[in-house]
């Protein structure tokens, strides 16, 4: 095998880029946070993030974000499970993945126009007789937007790990005389938990944190931890309180790892381990 | 597994619609002459040589296309020497410590990572604009270029490289001709999700680029803040056909290496 010095030298540039990607701007988004807008020592902005204000943020950002998951694993896990049973199961879950390599900008402009006041949607709500309503800049076009950005993230998981599971076993259940019900109970979701778990994560941390969906389609209505991380840092330049909520939602991100984390972690590597 | 039932069938069908139904609603409405997303007057090219004329919006598609191909580039290289020196230690404590710390910024939100980089730029005194955008978006792709190498090198037999070594390869040729050539579907794997990866980026651009320096996911979003421009239509049925493209191109690399990726966006 090769000598040590070489060895050490591929540690180098990702060694570095740890230290100067990773480590340092968690690092320095902690130590910005003890500083307040003029530049001296505090610890004010915890207590700032410890006031009304910024638990009802947190607490309104933590509750769209359930919802949004909620929504997204109601509709992904039975398409991903319909998925499984089509007879071209690899192309099929192509063409359901396209539409999130399409750049998320664009399909967010779309709803501009299609909850807009003169869109589709307006456009059958008055023909059939409900009458325009107000969609955009909602709650609910928020909400519809988001579980349709993360449908296919969320789609991704649950479909490697319901394909890899053993069809034995399903026939086992049923021979053993399970109803399909109690097969999908006790033996397809608990098998299957490992994707349901990845894909809470790719959606549940993200949802935390958007800041341009509840930009360009709730309007300022919907205020996420994202949305006032970003408020903060370019608009009231206040990176001090910025770095706060950063922190606090770096805190946040590792609960919701510990909670929904495998040995494997990251996208690759979803489904049953060995 | 069980037949599909007609009700299977009506639902996925029904997700179908709506994954692509706005999609094809921007694209539908980028050949309107009316100049607006609700009533569809007459046919019309004129969005789509807008897009053309305007020598701005080329020289920020020439920007992100720059971007992208570059932080590709160099992040796979930074990754696969990664994937390697993380193969070859010995001390498996410090192995799984460099893999948390590598997936740190695979599950980090955009937004955290946007902002300590700002921090970060600012403090070294790096200049907000191309420099800070290519290495934010190198930064982030490195680690999904680490996931997508490391199994590949994992599932090499080391009895590969003692016949290289037998056969009196010297270190060098092991790697360029045994190793490389090995891990290379999980090079091109890592790479295009680099690519993608930076394409498709909109917040951490968005917090480190300056003011003289613009990517498309950047203009985009400022254009549809100002509100409803069938340019931008024209730019996403463009987009649309490129993406389908590159999705292609890499399902057919991946189809020939049969590697079993298939790759989490963020």
């Amino acid at each position: 095998m090769q000598n040590k010095s070489t060895r050490a030298l591929y540690l180098i540039p990702y060694g570095a880029w740890i230290l100067l990607f990773v480590i340092a701007p968690i690092a320095l988004v902690v130590y910005y946070s003890l500083f307040d807008i003029h530049g001296d020592f505090t610890f004010a902005n915890y207590g700032a993030f410890f006031s009304s204000v910024y638990l009802e943020l947190t607490l309104s950002s933590f509750w769209y974000a359930f919802l949004i998951t909620l929504f997204s694993l109601l509709i992904a896990y039975p398409t991903a499970y319909f998925l499984t049973k089509t007879r071209h199961k690899q192309l099929w879950l192509l063409l359901i993945i396209i539409p999130s390599w399409i750049n998320l900008l664009l399909k967010t402009y779309a709803f501009i126009g299609i909850f807009g006041q003169y869109g589709p949607i307006n456009a059958f709500f008055a023909a059939i007789g409900i009458g325009s309503t107000q969609l955009l800049f909602t709650d609910f076009s928020f909400i519809f937007v988001s579980v349709y950005i993360f449908i296919p993230f969320m789609i991704l998981p649950i479909f490697n790990a319901i394909d890899r599971l053993n069809p034995a076993l399903i026939d086992a259940s049923r021979d053993l005389g399970a109803s399909p019900w109690t097969t999908f109970r006790r033996v397809i979701l608990p098998l299957t938990m490992n994707g349901v778990k990845s894909g809470i994560q790719v959606t549940f941390i993200p949802a935390l944190s958007l800041f341009m969906i509840t930009r360009l389609i709730a309007g300022n209505k919907v205020i996420t931890l994202g949305t006032a991380i970003e408020q903060q840092f370019l608009v009231t330049q206040n990176w001090g309180m910025g770095s706060t909520i950063a922190v606090f939602l770096i805190l946040f991100m590792f609960v919701i790892m510990l909670f929904t984390g495998q040995k494997e972690k990251g996208g690759a590597s979803i489904g049953k381990t060995k | 597994m069980g037949k599909q039932s007609n009700v299977q069938k009506a639902f996925l069908a029904l997700v179908f619609i709506i994954l692509y139904a706005p999609i094809f609603f921007l694209i539908f409405y980028s050949f309107n002459s009316n100049g607006t997303m609700s009533s569809f007057d007459s046919f019309t090219w004129e969005h789509y040589a807008a897009v053309f004329e305007d020598t701005r919006l080329i020289m920020i598609v020439f920007n992100t296309v720059i971007v992208a191909l570059l932080s590709a580039l160099i992040s796979t290289a930074i990754g696969v020497l990664g994937a390697l020196a993380i193969v070859y230690l010995k001390n498996r404590k410090l192995r799984s410590t460099l893999l948390s710390l590598n997936n740190v910024l695979i599950v980090s939100p955009d937004v955290i990572i946007g902002a300590s980089f700002l921090i970060l730029f600012t403090a070294v005194g790096v200049r907000l604009g191309f420099a800070s955008v290519l290495i934010s978006h190198i930064a982030f792709s490195v680690p999904i270029v680490v996931l997508m190498v490391l199994p590949k090198l994992l599932e090499m037999s080391d009895s590969l490289i003692d016949a290289a070594r037998d056969l009196g390869a010297s270190g060098r040729d092991v790697l360029t001709r045994v190793i490389i050539p090995y891990i290379k579907p999980g090079i091109f794997a890592g790479f295009f999700l680099a690519l993608t990866y930076s394409l498709d980026d909109f917040a951490v651009t968005f917090f480190v680029t300056g003011n003289g320096f613009s990517t498309l996911s950047v203009e985009i979003y400022s254009m549809a803040r100002a509100g409803i421009s069938l340019t931008i239509n024209a730019l996403s049925g463009l987009i649309f056909i490129v993406t389908v493209g590159l999705v292609l191109v890499y399902y057919a690399l991946n189809r020939r290496n049969r590697t079993p990726v298939t790759g989490v966006k963020k």
